[in-house]
């Protein structure tokens, strides 16, 4: 059993692991990064009182949580070529497909967020003669994303792991990469379980964090 | 195009949807039973006055939820038949029946237990303390005091959380396509190829989905109505 295991292929596929490594971590804080601005456009949009943004924002969300992301992923992958024109490749057609549907999860999260604050803080600042925007930008949005950093945070582990599904699309993320160079070694069962260690110990170290996270933001409201 | 046959076979496309959604349905609905039981069961034991069930339940979760599904699928089908003794693997790589199925369905409902378990947990938690303490002052075991007070409780206060672990179950078992489970997943992409039609088959399988979801939705707000604690649970909505 363990004694049939060949432990070598780890160290000569670990530049390439690394490279697949950093295009899952690459995909995670662009999807983060752009899906948390969209998602807070969305979720202002859906809260809004003009019914022209906040539906069309309603049906965008609702749609992209209730199908597969592996659904989504295959429909940016075969439909933007045909309003580009041009193949875009899978890496690129994946950075898209996820800030697209991550924002919305974080829509989700940061309309709990916005929610959150208090009715008064509001009125107190419409009385005050802040303009919505001003409202918005300086009251409740830094509250919201605040109280929301934990659960922001959470989704973004989740974003992490799910980033191992543009292997659908032959992007070169962790896994990818991982079995590439498990065929090429002909070590398939080694690389698996390592890079399941790699995930793991990311995703663990951060939820982690998420949690010392918490406890500190609970003490403070 | 749904009518017309694949260029194989006598099959329409219609005959593949069918044929994928049954195994969608059998792959999630099979793993749902599993993450439920495994769920109930790693929940309790992270609940009870018992360091080593607290351990064995905590490890259980933070295993499964920190390493990504697909690598989890993966692991099952292509690493566990090489850690088990030689004749075991040699009869599951050779002669195990529906593999796919079976390896889809396990690592599905493994990986959702997890989740569920942190549901239940947490559900048992949220009780007041003095349920369980005047189930044992009546005289009740610790065990019969989960059977009869805590449990029947804490299981329908997770109702609503476990509806959208529900319908993720659905959208989840979307990955046993990567080890071959003909589900809508997989049909999707053998219309593409078979026929070309990229909107019509994504469509399809999209819309598939999207009824299972609604669904599974609409049973869980069912179930959540009839199992209904009289005067206890917040009843508003």
């Amino acid at each position: 059993m363990l004694a049939n295991f060949d432990w070598s292929v780890i160290p000569v596929s670990l530049p390439f692991l690394w490279q697949g490594l950093l295009f899952s971590l690459e995909l995670t804080l662009v999807a983060m990064g752009g899906g948390i601005i969209l998602g807070t456009l969305l979720a202002l949009a859906r809260l809004s009182n003009s019914r022209l943004l906040a539906a069309p924002a309603a049906i965008y969300v609702d749609t992209m949580r209730s199908i597969p992301l592996l659904m989504v992923i295959l429909w940016f992958f075969f439909l933007i070529p045909i309003f580009t024109g041009q193949p875009l490749g899978a890496e690129r057609s994946a950075l898209i497909t996820f800030t697209a549907f991550e924002a919305a999860y974080y829509s989700e999260i940061m309309r709990a967020g916005i929610q959150s604050v208090s009715r008064g803080q509001v009125h107190a600042s419409q009385a005050l003669g802040l303009t919505y925007r001003q409202t918005m930008a300086h009251i409740v949005l830094p509250q919201a994303f605040r109280n929301m950093l934990p659960v922001l945070l959470t989704q973004t582990i989740i974003l992490f792991q799910d980033t191992s599904l543009v292997y659908a699309i032959g992007a070169k993320d962790l896994l990818k990469a991982a079995e590439i160079s498990g065929r090429n070694y002909n070590r398939p069962v080694e690389m698996y379980i390592f890079v399941a260690l790699i995930y793991f110990t990311l995703s663990f170290s951060l939820s982690m964090l998420v949690r010392r996270l918490n406890k500190q933001i609970a003490i403070i409201r | 195009m749904f009518f017309e046959t694949v260029q194989a076979g006598e099959e329409t496309y219609l005959d593949w949807l069918l044929a994928g959604l049954g195994w969608t349905l059998a792959v999630a609905l099979s793993a749902w039973v599993i993450a439920l039981l495994v769920g109930a069961l790693m929940g309790t034991l992270r609940t009870v006055p018992n360091q080593g069930a607290v351990a064995v339940g905590n490890l259980w979760v933070e295993l499964f939820r920190n390493i990504p599904l697909l690598v989890q699928l993966f692991l099952w089908f292509f690493v566990v038949p090489e850690l088990l003794p030689r004749e075991w693997s040699l009869w599951i790589k050779q002669e195990m029946p529906a593999k796919e199925f079976i390896t889809a369905t396990l690592a599905l409902g493994l990986f959702t237990s997890a989740r569920i378990a942190e549901q239940v947990r947490a559900g048992i938690q949220s009780l007041p303390r003095g349920q369980k303490a005047a189930a044992l002052a009546l005289g009740l075991t610790l065990p019969q005091a989960y059977r009869h007070v805590i449990l029947p409780m804490a299981l329908r206060i997770v109702i609503p959380p476990l509806t959208s672990e529900f319908m993720n179950v659905f959208k989840n078992s979307a990955v046993a396509y990567a080890i071959g489970v003909f589900d809508l997943t997989f049909v999707s992409r053998q219309m593409v190829e078979e026929s070309g039609q990229v909107i019509e088959s994504l469509l399809a399988a999209t819309v598939l989905y999207f009824l299972c979801a609604f669904l599974a939705n609409r049973g869980m707000a069912f179930i959540e109505k009839r199992t209904r604690v009289p005067g206890f649970i917040a009843t508003a909505k």
